[in-house]
């Protein structure tokens, strides 16, 4: 029962940040979903919507210490020229190249897409608080631009899952 | 015609943050397969040695969404675009953006 300080920050990256986001995006979404006026009373209304800029926020701040823990502290692990590396080792086989090629190399920049529209989303969410109850139209695609945020956030997270059972970082 | 919407709020500093976020995304997608094509490029981009270009790439498409989300909310403060344009402009850049980050994509112009 022993982790490396490089094994730590991988979980830390992948499985703490990774799991705050999905709760914080579970919250944001069901938050956002029934921000209606026909469900909810005026305090439900406000109760909501201090939930919601909490989920939102949440969301994005998990979104941007994932891809700067990734990027900045993990990925220079992953790509150092050892031969042990897991870049090495990955390229190393023409039957795992492509975990490095196609999954890596997708995986390092779409992530930092879903920082830009968690925040946007979230910002957006705070500049309306109460109100965005009365911006169903506006509403509708706060809900579009964090489900996409997610699906890009959730690309990032499954192909790093594949990579690390591919080749981990030790 | 009013400046604001439903809810008496101006869309200007909404707009001005997605449409930041929009041009930012197409920054990091513009950034990376220029790195891809060029090797002057992508040495440009290796601010850190253990990173990479990834570094620069990252980093200047985030500088980006920072100052040009200032910019916009300045510029468009008090004011209503139409949201409908707006969010319609964002996913553009977006999937422009996420199309040009995909390594079979941005590998075509792999410098030889």
């Amino acid at each position: 029962m022993h982790l490396s300080s490089r094994e730590w920050w991988t979980v830390v990256h992948g499985m703490v940040l990774g799991t705050a986001f999905l709760l914080a995006f579970a919250g944001g979404l069901a938050g956002l979903y029934s921000l209606r006026p026909g469900l909810l009373t005026d305090e439900g209304i406000g109760e909501r919507a201090r939930r919601l800029k909490f989920g939102t926020w949440a969301m994005a701040v998990a979104a941007w210490l994932t891809v700067i823990t990734g990027s900045f502290i993990v990925y220079p692990w992953y790509r150092a020229e050892a031969a042990d590396s897991p870049k090495s080792l990955l390229l190393a086989n023409p039957s795992t190249a492509d975990w490095h090629n196609f999954a890596m190399e997708w995986k390092e920049h779409i992530a930092w897409i879903a920082p830009f529209l968690a925040t946007a989303v979230a910002f957006s969410v705070t500049y309306y608080g109460v109100q965005l109850v009365k911006e169903q139209g506006i509403r509708k695609n706060l809900l579009v631009a964090f489900c996409f945020a997610f699906i890009i956030a959730a690309i990032a997270g499954a192909l790093g899952a594949f990579i690390t059972k591919a080749a981990p970082i030790s | 015609m009013t400046d604001d919407t439903g809810s008496g709020k101006p869309f200007g500093p909404v707009a001005a943050v997605f449409v930041a976020a929009g041009i930012a995304s197409l920054i990091l997608g513009i950034l990376t397969t220029l790195a891809e094509a060029s090797g002057s490029v992508k040495s440009a981009l290796e601010w850190s040695k253990s990173v990479g270009p990834l570094m620069g790439k990252t980093l200047l498409s985030s500088a980006v969404f920072v100052v040009l989300w200032v910019i916009l909310a300045a510029a468009w403060r008090g004011k209503t675009p139409q949201p409908k344009k707006i969010f319609t402009l964002t996913a553009i850049l977006v999937v422009v953006g996420i199309v040009m980050t995909f390594p079979i994509f941005f590998q075509l112009f792999e410098a030889t």
